[in-house]
């Protein structure tokens, strides 16, 4: 079956999903990345989505999901590219997506990625224990 | 009126992202904006899934319909499975039975510019949208 790469770069893992996402696709992204993101100890996700012309609640329940697993996983997450119109559609749908940090493009989620996990090591370093 | 018709059948979850591509492609034709198309398209993809997962499969029948100087795009799920035995309810934000975000129905309704839904327990669902130019 087919599946989405999953890029690693040094401590951040990136995903690009495509137009027209099949649901089961959805569905094993997300198992790869809790599973990658276990194996790496990754610490940060970025998921590019400027090719996806509709996020409806079914793909953005598995972005929520992702980013709620990640977060457990001690991963945080960046939503890239959202198109203007899908955006505009998702919020009339009903679907805030609010617990979910995003940025303009790559290069800018990435640089929002180690700005959070730069954040984390320094506020974790003073003692070494987490919170 | 009619201006000219199609029926696809949604049997499976290929289908759900082929009946979102012919959705995509008739509001093309009529020149709707990338929102109107994006809007449009996606609660394609709501009620296609609905049809397939809790009407256990059926069709989506899509005309171009024009009235007066309007023309738009007609989209109608239709199935044979359990139907919905509380419609009200089910319109409601966040209402499932199946474990989804109980979305679909209430999204799709805000996202085109008529919805009507009919449903008999036992009968089936039949959920028709349309979208203005
Ligand atoms: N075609 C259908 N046949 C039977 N029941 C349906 C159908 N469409 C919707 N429903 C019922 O209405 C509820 C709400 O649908 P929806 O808003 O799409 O939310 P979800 O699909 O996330 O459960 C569903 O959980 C289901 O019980
Ligand atoms: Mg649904």
């Amino acid at each position: 079956m087919d599946r989405i790469p999953i890029l690693k770069m040094g401590d951040c893992l990136l995903v690009t999903i495509q137009v027209d996402m099949h649901d089961q696709l959805a569905v094993s992204l997300q198992e790869d990345l809790t599973a990658q993101i276990a194996k790496y100890a990754s610490r940060g996700v970025l998921i590019d989505i400027s090719t996806l012309e509709i996020v409806d609640s079914f793909i953005g329940r598995m972005l929520a999901n992702i980013a709620a697993m990640s977060r457990v996983l001690d991963a945080q997450t960046v939503l890239t590219g959202m198109q203007p119109a899908v955006a505009i559609t998702l919020v009339e749908l009903g679907m805030s997506l609010s617990g979910i940090k995003t940025a303009l493009n790559v290069e800018r989620g990435m640089e929002l990625l180690r700005q959070y996990i730069q954040e984390e090591n320094e506020y974790r370093e003073p003692d070494g224990s987490e919170e | 009126m009619v201006l000219k018709s199609d029926v696809h059948p949604i049997k499976s979850a290929d289908d759900v992202v082929r009946v979102r591509q012919v959705a995509r492609q008739w509001a093309a034709e009529l020149k709707f904006s990338l929102v109107d198309q994006t809007k449009l398209v996606t609660a394609t993809s709501e009620l296609a899934r609905n049809t397939l997962e809790h009407g256990k499969g059926g069709t989506m029948r899509v005309e171009q319909v024009e009235n007066g100087p309007r023309r738009g795009v007609r989209l109608t799920f239709e199935d044979n499975g359990p139907g919905i035995p509380n419609i009200e309810r089910a319109l409601q934000d966040g209402y499932t039975t199946g474990g989804g975000l109980g979305l679909g129905l209430s999204g799709s309704k805000r996202l085109v510019n008529e919805f009507e839904i009919k449903s008999e327990a036992g009968r089936g669902t039949t959920v028709t949208i349309i979208r203005w130019k």
